[in-house]
């Protein structure tokens, strides 16, 4: 770390840079401090988790209702019925790792936001050149030349901003929500790891860097999602997502190939001066930006990759919160714009990506439609908005994509740990009962509005916020995304490029058309998900109902925070007509320096759209999103609602919602079990057994023996037989001499 | 003078080699490997008589070595004869792998 501050202390001597000389300096800290929190936190976890001594004072009666909690649980472990995937067990440090988890997260938010205050006085938007802190050569091999750098920009200063904000949030909430499980120092260990990849991938100053905290964050996923891993349904969970992202990232990868051998560097700065020379609309960088999207596609849960997402809601929810919805799934979103330079050069490839965004938008929208289980229909309405997102971003709208990237981390984050305040009080009244009902379905909630009205409200905030109701933050950022998708189908670049025979203007509309009705499917599985959740009769069970309580305040502090956010979010980048607000297009100001000249290039000097169209197709937006919301009022009637156990099988298009299009299944036959079939019959009764046991292995050992044999049978020790070839020999040598 | 006494020691040679690859009885095959001892010792002679000294040398030499053979090897027969009442060489061939 020391080296870290003299590297970056002699880089800031050498650059001219306004920010050189401010806080700035510090910039390596920030990564620094969660991989700081990993190892301490990973330090404890190798204690096991059982007290030694007497109960932790700390860890004791901090609430009555959890003391008698205690209580029963011993009672019930008594009974034998107690099959709970993970014993109550507070771990004997679980006091120090509450500190250091969120600790190092709250340090590196304070750091981030004085680089921030630094930043907006140096210049702010202003500033046109990235700040790179270059600290050692990583990779030198002939051409290649990669620096460990770090480069502070104005996109990565924002999104260093939501990581570290949002995750400050979530580490707190974690605190409550994880307090009593045995691998608590564990789960800090990973989640403090997690924000420095994570960090890592938003600070990277070439391709390669940011592949490693791509990676990296993958890695995090995968053993959080398998953070209960004695559950073989969450282990299997961690590997399909870590499988299903690897093929992502082997597009990444060629993408990367494909940069390196026509520019020669992968550092941002050195593309971006060379990307030039890639030609417009040429098939080469096409090609590119369809593998980096192949790489945005695994990590972003787009169509075809996304199956991975839903099932990584194994996790626990905090995880599903920070990294499967706020941060580590928009890592593509953040690629693509970090990349707009390259994009803005292929219009072809933004068809693509807007029409697979639009695609998977309605697509896992429509899923989210019929799905029970609270954090799946979570999970698709995650799929479903960064859909939105690809829609922003491959249209060249990068400012609204990055724009909904934030507003969307606040909203879903908050609807993510409203739904664990649910979870955690479902999971606790029926802890109390012992009972085995499901502590996520829709089914066994309903009326829960009356236990936890703080839950209740913010969830609604959050609702109205992703349903696009004025004045919440996801109506600034959907509508924008969506306004922009319109007016570039008018006109833009991408609008004169052709894909399949059929203009980009007419794939532009069919996005516009697909969005407005995923924006319309949201609001209905958005509501759906609150009436049967909070309102009509409650269906938990006559004696868990006095058990259902508020999360207690760590837990719902950081959702206030995230519902305040909710609300005021779109203001960061109003649009034009809502200029009494405030400042109008913040964010598109402060972002100009990184994607500006990639918007204008997409835009290729259209006008405006008139005051009139835009003020159409907001109260358009609006009228979808409150028609959505009214539809499902008035469709739904949660007193009607079976409970769980009641519940007969769907019939219909339902049903096929319900098994969301039979996708795993396809996916199962058309893939997963010709690889287990060709792996069993052909790779391992074949290749292995066959030819490397078989012919290899055992030949070789067979050969060596045979040759040994005829070597051996020359020893009769028959002396006669040894003369006769000592003078064969002599006569064969003494000939060969003499005819020479 | 040379020629023939090259010639007769060949012979010698040849009937040593004869009687050492046909023969079984291990004394009989002894006496050949001398005899090819002695008819190198006859060429020796023969040359040194052409070239010099240097090759009587050798015939001492070898007559030396031949001596000692002789003992270790007539040694060796007797003791395989005690121990297996036999010196056929077909018989003798626990020497193999």
């Amino acid at each position: 770390m020391l080296l870290l501050a003299q590297a970056a202390a002699a880089a800031d001597s050498l650059a001219t840079h306004p920010l050189q000389g401010t806080v700035a300096r510090w910039l390596w800290a920030v990564p620094m401090l969660p991989l700081l929190g990993f190892v301490l936190n990973g330090a404890l976890s190798l204690f096991s988790a059982y007290h030694v001594g007497p109960a932790d004072p700390s860890a004791a009666g901090h609430d009555h209702a959890d003391h008698v909690a205690h209580v029963d649980h011993a009672d019930h472990a008594a009974a034998g019925h107690d099959d709970d995937h993970h014993p109550v067990v507070r771990h004997r440090f679980a006091a120090l790792s509450s500190i250091i988890g969120p600790g190092v997260l709250l340090l590196a938010f304070a750091l981030v936001a004085a680089i921030w205050a630094a930043m907006r006085s140096a210049g702010g938007g202003a500033i046109e050149a990235p700040y790179v802190q270059r600290y050692f050569s990583w990779i030198a091999a002939g051409d290649l030349h990669i620096d460990a750098a770090f480069q502070l920009d104005q996109l990565s200063m924002l999104m260093m901003l939501v990581i570290t904000g949002v995750g400050t949030l979530i580490h707190v909430f974690s605190v409550g929500y994880m307090r009593d499980d045995p691998g608590y120092p564990r789960y800090f260990a990973y989640l403090n790891l997690f924000v420095f990849f994570m960090l890592l991938l938003v600070l990277g100053a070439s391709y390669p860097l940011l592949f490693i905290g791509w990676e990296g964050v993958g890695v995090c996923s995968y053993l959080l999602i398998g953070f209960w891993f004695s559950d073989k349904a969450n282990a299997d969970a961690g590997k399909k997502a870590f499988i299903a992202n690897r093929v992502g990232d082997a597009g990444f990868l060629i993408a990367m190939f494909l940069l390196f051998s026509n520019l020669h560097t992968l550092s941002f700065t050195g593309v971006h001066a060379a990307a030039g020379g890639l030609g417009f609309d040429s098939a080469l960088v096409t090609t590119i930006c369809l593998f980096l999207f192949v790489g945005c596609a695994g990590k972003s849960a787009q169509i075809p990759l996304y199956v991975w997402l839903p099932d990584a809601m194994a996790g626990p929810t905090p995880v599903s919160a920070l990294i499967h919805a706020a941060t580590m799934v928009t890592a593509g979103v953040y690629l693509v714009a970090r990349s707009s330079f390259l994009f803005s050069m292929a219009p072809v490839a933004q068809i693509v990506v807007v029409m697979i965004g639009a695609l998977t938008a309605i697509f896992a929208a429509s899923i989210g439609l019929k799905q029970w289980d609270i954090k799946k229909v979570l999970a698709y309405s995650t799929i479903s908005q960064l859909g939105y997102m690809f829609v922003g971003v491959g249209s060249g709208a990068y400012v609204a994509g990055v724009f909904h990237l934030v507003t969307h981390a606040f909203f879903k984050a908050l609807l993510f740990l409203g739904s664990g305040s649910v979870i955690f009080a479902m999971h606790a009244a029926y802890h109390h009962t012992g009972s085995h009902e499901d502590a996520q379905d829709m089914r066994n909630m309903g009326g829960l509005r009356r236990m936890l009205p703080v839950t209740w409200i913010l969830m609604w905030i959050a609702t109205l916020a992703i349903s696009g109701v004025p004045p919440f933050a996801g109506f600034f950022s959907k509508d924008e995304i969506l306004g922009s998708v319109f007016a570039r189908a008018q006109h833009s670049t991408i609008a004169d490029a052709s894909l399949l025979g059929i203009s980009g203007s007419a794939w532009l509309y069919a996005a516009y058309v697909l969005g407005v009705a995923a924006a319309f499917m949201t609001a209905v599985y958005m509501t759906r998900l609150m009436l049967y959740t909070f309102h009509g009769p409650n269906r938990t069970g006559e004696r868990e109902r006095e058990h259902l309580h508020e999360a207690p305040w760590i837990m719902t502090g950081p959702l206030v925070v995230l519902g305040l956010l909710s609300v005021v979010g779109g203001w960061l980048n109003l649009p034009s007509f809502a200029s009494m607000l405030g400042s109008v297009g913040g964010l598109e100001r402060w972002l100009d320096p990184v994607v500006g000249a990639a918007t204008a290039q997409t835009v290729a000097g259209a006008a405006e759209t008139s005051p009139g169209l835009e003020y159409g197709l907001v109260g358009f937006a609006v009228l979808i999103a409150l028609a959505g919301i009214l539809f499902a009022v008035a469709r739904l009637k949660p007193e009607r609602l079976p409970t769980k156990a009641q519940a007969g099988p769907e019939r219909g298009f339902a049903r096929v919602l319900e098994h969301k299009y039979y996708v795993d299944e396809i996916y199962d036959d058309a893939v997963v079990q010709p690889i287990v079939k060709t792996s069993r019959g052909l790779l391992w009764r074949g290749v292995d057994v066959g030819l490397i046991d078989g012919a290899m292995v055992r030949g070789s050992a067979w050969l060596t023996r045979f040759v040994g044999w005829i070597g051996s049978e020359f020893q009769s020790g028959q002396l006669g037989t040894y003369a006769w070839v000592l003078v064969a020999g002599v006569l064969v040598v003494l000939g060969a001499f003499t005819i020479r | 003078m040379l020629a023939e006494a090259l010639f007769f020691s060949a012979v010698l040679f040849a009937i040593g080699v004869v009687g050492v690859l046909t023969r079984r009885n291990a004394i009989i095959v002894f006496m050949c490997v001398e005899l090819m001892l002695n008819a190198v010792n006859l060429t020796f002679v023969a040359f040194a008589q052409a070239y010099g000294v240097a090759g009587q040398v050798f015939v001492f030499f070898v007559m030396t070595v031949a001596a000692a053979e002789a003992a270790v090897g007539l040694a060796i027969i007797i003791a395989l004869f005690r121990h297996r009442q036999t010196i056929d060489l077909e018989h003798i061939n626990i020497l193999k792998g």
